[in-house]
C-alpha cells in the first residue's frame, strides 16, 4: 500500500500533462456552427449584380432587382461563402475560390455588411466565383447564420441544410482535408439519389 | 558628531520618510482610481432603452452572453462589430418586449451554447456545474482523513511507548533479579 502512495504525485501529473498537451492541440477559437443539420435560415435579399449603387453608395435602386430566398439551395450541393471588401482574408482566399469553382463546385456568395458598389467592383475586378450573391448590407442574414466574421463558408446540401461550417480562409490544405470530402460525399449521395429515381 | 552632520543627518531621514509616505499615497491613490475604473463599461448604451427596467435588464444580459468572436469578453466588454451588432440585437429584442429565456434562445440558436457565459444545467454541462461542489467534498473528505490519522497516530504513540517502556522496565528487572540470584548462587558456591 505504501509503495502505490508514492506513485499518486506521479499519476496525477501524467494524467494532467496528458489532459494539458491534449488541450495544446486544440484550437481555441473552433467553435461548432449551432445551424449544423439545420436549414438555411429563411431570408429575402437581393441579387447584388442587378442591385445598382447611388452616387453615395448606401441607397440602392432594388426595385428591378432579384430577390433571392432559400430555394436558391435546393436541388443542387452549394457552398455559401461570406465574403466583404472589408475583409483582409477574403481577398486572399478569393483566387482559391475561383479556382475551385472553375472545377464545378457551386458556390453561393454571401456579401456581408457590406458596400454595394465597392462589392460590385471587386467582382469586376478580381473575378466572380459565385453563381449568385446574395447582399446582404445591414447584416440579417448574417445574424440568422451565426456568422461572427468573414471569410465563412457553409457547405449546404440538396434540401438546403447546413452540413459543416468553416471559420477563416478556405486555401488548398483546408479545402483538400476537410471541405472536399465532405463536399463530395453530399455530391455521391445525391448523384445516386437521381440515378435510382 | 558635530551639529552639522547630526543636522544633516535628521535632514535626511526626513526626507527618506517623506518620498517613502508620498511612494504609499501614490500607490493608494492608484488602487483607488483603478477600482473606480471598473463599473465603467456598464454605463454603454443604456441610456438608447426606453425605460429603466429595460435598462437594468439590457445591463444583466450584455454581461452574461459572451462574444463569439473575441472569446474572452462578454457583450457589454467587446467593441468587435459582432458584439456591437447582437447588442442592438438584445436592444430591439427587450424593446419589443421578450422575456430573458426568449433573447437566450434567440442567441443559443444562432452562436449555440457557446456564447452563454452562464451554461445550461444540462446533461453535457453537469461536470461543469457540479465540479466545484465534488471537489470540495473530497477536500474536506481528506482533511477529516488527516486529522484521523493524526489522532489515531498520537494515541497509538502513546499506548507504544509505555508498553515499550514496561516491556523495557520488565526486562529490566528481570536481568537485575537474574545477577542477583546469579551472584547468590556463586555465594553460595563459595561458602559450600
Amino acid at each position: 500500500m505504501g509503495r502505490i502512495k508514492l506513485f499518486i504525485p506521479l499519476i496525477i501529473f501524467v494524467v494532467l500533462a496528458a489532459i494539458l498537451y491534449w488541450g495544446l492541440g486544440r484550437d481555441p477559437n473552433a467553435m461548432p456552427s449551432a445551424l449544423i443539420s439545420r436549414p438555411v435560415p429563411t431570408f429575402q435579399l437581393p441579387a447584388l449584380e442587378q442591385l445598382e449603387s447611388t452616387e453615395d453608395d448606401n441607397l440602392m435602386v432594388a426595385e428591378q432587382a432579384e430577390i433571392l430566398d432559400e430555394s436558391l439551395f435546393l436541388g443542387q450541393v452549394s457552398l455559401l461563402n461570406v465574403w466583404a471588401t472589408w475583409c483582409v482574408s477574403c481577398r486572399v482566399e478569393h483566387p482559391y475560390l475561383m479556382d475551385i469553382a472553375e472545377t464545378g463546385v457551386r458556390i453561393i456568395g454571401l456579401n456581408y455588411k457590406d458596400e454595394v458598389g465597392a462589392a460590385q467592383q471587386w467582382l469586376a475586378k478580381y473575378g466572380d466565383p459565385y453563381a449568385h450573391t446574395i447582399s446582404d448590407t445591414t447584416g440579417g442574414m448574417g445574424l440568422d447564420l451565426g456568422v461572427f466574421g468573414a471569410p465563412e463558408t457553409y457547405l449546404v446540401d440538396h434540401l438546403g441544410v447546413i452540413h459543416y461550417k468553416h471559420v477563416g480562409v478556405v486555401d488548398d490544405r483546408v479545402w483538400r482535408t476537410t471541405l472536399q470530402p465532405k463536399y463530395q460525399q453530399l455530391r455521391d449521395a445525391l448523384d445516386e439519389q437521381k440515378n435510382d429515381s | 558628531m558635530t551639529v552639522e552632520a547630526y543636522q544633516s543627518f535628521a535632514l535626511h531621514s526626513i526626507q527618506r520618510l517623506v518620498i517613502k509616505r508620498s511612494l504609499v499615497c501614490l500607490r493608494a491613490s492608484l488602487l483607488l482610481l483603478s477600482l473606480l475604473c471598473l463599473p465603467a463599461w456598464s454605463v454603454i448604451e443604456v441610456d438608447r432603452l426606453s425605460s429603466p427596467e429595460l435598462s437594468a435588464r439590457y445591463q444583466q444580459l450584455v454581461a452574461e452572453y459572451r462574444c463569439p468572436k473575441c472569446q474572452n469578453q462578454n457583450l457589454a466588454e467587446s467593441n468587435s462589430p459582432i458584439s456591437i451588432d447582437l447588442r442592438t440585437e438584445i436592444r430591439r429584442l427587450l424593446e419589443e418586449g421578450a422575456s430573458d429565456a426568449q433573447i437566450s434562445d434567440y442567441l443559443v440558436a444562432r452562436y449555440g451554447e457557446f456564447v452563454l457565459y452562464r451554461p445550461r444545467v444540462q446533461a453535457s454541462t453537469y461536470l461543469l456545474w457540479l465540479a466545484p461542489a465534488v471537489l470540495l467534498l473530497l477536500g474536506f473528505l481528506v482533511v477529516v482523513f488527516i486529522i484521523r490519522r493524526q489522532k489515531r497516530a498520537t494515541s497509538t504513540a502513546q499506548a507504544a511507548l509505555s508498553g515499550a517502556e514496561q516491556a523495557a522496565l520488565q526486562a529490566l528487572l528481570s536481568d537485575v533479579e537474574n545477577q542477583q540470584n546469579k551472584s547468590k548462587n556463586s555465594n553460595k558456591a563459595e561458602v559450600e
